[in-house]
């Protein structure tokens, strides 16, 4: 049972965490693809609507890809977790269900006109498949985020003396206050993702010496989003966050901090390695009195520390925890560090010739997609040992009958499947991008237009 | 209530096979109908624009299930494990072979990802075809409601029976001939010329072989499973939804000679719709029979969602499926009529 346990977490988290690659991606750019192609009707440039069309075969990429490895998600519900959607399907089954009535099917449809509508339904129609993109690709992050945040912090429920969760309010369910940071927070790191694409491509094709009016159109659009989005993942997104972790999950935040005591005027540490055997930071670098100060607004306020709670309440990889959240929160501070020069300079006109920081706005591109993982570890490994928090143990969610080498046998399946679709995407990613934007000739013929299939 | 929701499941899930099904069959005859690399090219654009909202169908309708009888998806999901991993993997070559195929110009790639295509496409079908088989076969639920069973056993039904036996082979089988014809007549509605003439003459051929292959799952029925009969006997206006099937077969069948392929392929919606219809009746009020003790079926009283979840998601699916309806209507019409070479050039 423990053997089956610890392959059904790995595979959940390994096919979620390679999943979530595409849709933050494809979250991000529809908002970005709307702006285009809202600049496009407004302006009637016809350059805006070139760019549009490059990304929107970005995002087709992206989507195809999110799809395929979204449906698992769903499935491993109820193969890997029967117990846990035995449980607690009458809560989390409304959110579910309605993602897929009201996400999926928006996608989907208005997906087919952004890539095979253009011509034939001209541009407002053109325009209205992506706001419909958007919002559908936007209400399917709202409503898995519901389902993670009533997973993080449960409300509006009863519980049966079978042990199983009732919703009692649906409406209870849909405005948790834990889900407004969450989804905030989640969707500017979309925006982060696809703006810092966005301006990595520009920024490629601009010292490349290629594309250049799409390369500049490119980074004046993802710098000023980027850069944006990297303040509001700092402040106020990633801080309330943070505030309301220490609020409805103390030793989780004390676990993402390293703080393994109490402590009045607790200092936030900024490196250091945790020593589980000694329970103390090794090396620690620490701003004095931040934690207090992050919490509480106070130098001298008490931060409670793992030493408060009992063992068995302790998440249970503290280390990689604490690393998690640790990258994540460097990583926010290096993204602010680097895209607020980067929008400095194009306010004044210098950020096509400072090469310094393009190569900058070009190698930081990969690292959105570290940042949004490592956030991720750090909800779901703090949520442990609970999958629900405080009322259901992750022990106690697995399917009773499916042994551990049932699972062993489709982890590695999906280990090999994965790699290879990991491989195809990059390939296809690259092709695409070296391929570069097409311009309509005067007629408004596209050059070399022709079906994806 | 419960039976709303089970409605509601069965026709999701109908739906899906109606709609994901000519995606499946079009993969079925795609080797032997489209030979050409052109042709092969208008057989995947006359599926692409729609195969995806076509797979959302049985997302949304697992979603749904999830939603109302959480402990039907927890057991189902959890015992026909292996086969459900793998049709995930086999759903991910499909999509990805669609996608990926015609964009790269090399006479290595092309193929490959045909081969998936079809292969993934043909197994699909019969695992889907299989698993009703099991659903009316039944499977081992023990007194908690869970079960799991391997692939196979002996291949012989009893009350230890593997995801195939004699039995669900044969419903597999059946699932793939139906879902090839059902793509043959898409395909033939689609397209022109030569492959055109392929896929109708595929098409036809299937139909009648069809025949002795469902008289051949008839027979077997009434051995595997004989509690299936009781709603007809007490409700025998049941009886009409057989009645329609096969009406819908025969006009099928008789459109296809005809060479009447719209209206044919809609006489093969209509029979798929009904065929899942038989099997809904029968079922009705069980969501999973078992095999060792009838006292311990899932049913859509001992593994409903509660009452309150169940009222209110009424309100949410009153708006959401005219939606899904309307939209799916609005992207059949505007993709409605034949795929040419020339559509091949104008994407934009």
């Amino acid at each position: 049972m423990e053997t089956a346990l610890l392959y059904d977490r790995f595979q959940f988290a390994f096919t979620v965490t390679f999943h979530y690659l595409f849709p933050q991606l494809t979250m991000g750019l529809a908002l970005l693809i709307l702006y285009l192609k809202s600049r496009a009707l407004w302006t009637n440039d016809e350059h805006f609507n070139d760019a549009a069309r490059f990304w929107i075969k970005i995002f087709a990429l992206s989507f195809a890809f999110g799809v395929v490895t979204g449906i698992p998600m769903e499935f491993q519900f109820g193969t890997n977790w029967a117990k846990f959607s035995e449980l607690t399907g009458g809560v989390i089954g409304q959110t579910l269900a309605m993602e897929g009535l009201f996400s999926f099917f928006l996608e989907s449809s208005f997906l087919g006109f952004l890539l095979f509508g253009e011509k034939k339904f001209g541009p407002r129609v053109h325009w209205m498949a992506s706001l419909m993109l958007f919002l559908g690709s936007w209400l399917s992050g709202f409503f898995i985020m519901a389902t993670n945040a009533w997973m993080q912090h449960p409300v509006a429920f009863t519980v049966t003396e079978n042990g199983s969760f009732h919703v009692t309010s649906l409406w209870g369910l849909l405005t948790n206050s834990w889900l407004f940071w969450q989804y905030s927070h989640n969707m500017t790191a979309a925006i982060a993702t696809g703006s810092f694409v966005m301006a990595g491509v520009g920024a490629f094709y601009l010292l490349s010496n290629r594309h250049m009016d799409y390369a500049k159109t490119f980074l004046r659009t993802g710098v000023t989003a980027g850069a944006i989005a990297s303040l509001l993942l700092v402040f106020p997104t990633g801080h309330g966050n943070a505030k309301q972790v220490f609020e409805h999950q103390p030793a989780t935040g004390a676990a993402f901090e390293g703080l393994f005591k109490s402590e009045r005027g607790a200092g936030m540490v900024l490196v250091g390695q945790p020593n589980m055997e000694t329970l103390t930071i090794e090396n620690p670098l620490t701003i004095p009195w931040g934690l207090s100060l992050l919490v509480y607004d106070e130098l001298w306020a008490e931060v409670k520390g793992l030493d408060a709670f009992p063992r068995d309440e302790w998440p249970d990889n503290i280390p990689l925890l604490y690393y998690s959240y640790h990258i994540m929160a460097g990583l926010g501070s290096i993204f602010v560090a680097i895209m607020i020069p980067a929008a400095l300079l194009l306010w004044h006109g210098k950020l096509f010739h400072t090469k310094l920081v393009l190569w900058g706005i070009l190698l930081i591109t990969p690292f959105p997609y570290i940042a949004t993982t490592a956030g991720w570890m750090t909800a779901e490994l703090g949520r442990q040992p609970w999958l629900v928090y405080g009322l259901l143990r992750t022990s106690e969610g697995i399917s009773p009958l499916i042994h551990s080498g049932n699972v062993l046998f489709t982890f590695i399946g999906f280990v090999g499947m994965y790699f290879l679709l990991g491989i195809l995407f990059l390939f296809m990613f690259a092709e695409t991008v070296s391929h570069g934007p097409e311009p309509k000739n005067p007629g408004g013929e596209a050059l070399k237009g022709h079906s994806p299939y | 209530m419960e039976t709303f929701w089970f409605v509601a499941v069965a026709l999701m899930l109908a739906v899906y096979i109606v709609l994901d099904g000519f995606d499946f069959g079009t993969g079925i005859i795609y080797m032997f109908v489209a030979q050409t690399d052109e042709e092969r090219r208008l057989t995947l654009h006359a599926i692409g624009p729609v195969w995806n909202g076509n797979e959302v169908w049985l997302v949304a309708g697992g979603g749904l299930l999830f939603f109302a009888f959480p402990k039907a998806y927890a057991s189902g999901f959890s015992g026909f494990y292996l086969a459900l991993i793998l049709v995930l993997w086999l759903l991910m070559l499909r999509g990805i072979a669609i996608e990926l195929r015609s964009h790269l110009d090399h006479p290595l790639w092309r193929p490959i990802w045909d081969v998936t295509f079809s292969v993934s496409s043909l197994l699909l079908a019969v695992v889907f075809g299989a698993a009703i088989g099991n659903l009316v076969r039944g499977v081992p639920l023990n007194a908690e409601g869970y079960f799991l069973t391997p692939f196979w056993t002996s291949f012989l039904p009893g009350p230890e029976p593997g995801i195939l036996d004699l039995y669900t082979v044969s419903t597999g089988i059946l699932g793939a001939t139906v879902l090839g014809i059902h793509g043959a007549y898409y395909i033939a509605m689609k397209t022109e010329g030569d492959l055109h003439q392929r896929a109708h003459r595929f098409a036809k051929i299937g139909g009648w072989a069809l025949i002795p292959i469902i008289l051949l799952n008839l027979l077997s029925l009434k051995n595997f499973q004989p509690i299936l009969s009781a709603n007809y006997s007490a409700y025998p206006i049941g009886y009409a939804i057989p009645l329609a099937a096969a009406v819908a077969l025969g006009l099928m069948l008789y459109f296809g000679q005809k060479g009447r392929d719209v209206a044919a392929f809609f006489a093969s919606c209509l029979f798929i719709l009904a065929g899942i219809g038989i099997t809904a009746w029968g079922y009705y009020p069980n969501l999973l029979i078992s095999s060792t003790n009838q006292s311990f079926n899932l049913t859509i009283y001992n593994s409903a969602a509660p009452a309150y979840g169940l009222q209110v998601g009424l309100i949410w699916f009153g708006i959401g499926f005219p939606l899904v309806v309307a939209y799916t209507i609005f992207m059949y019409r505007s993709f409605w009529g034949k795929v040419t070479p020339s559509s091949l050039h104008e994407s934009h």
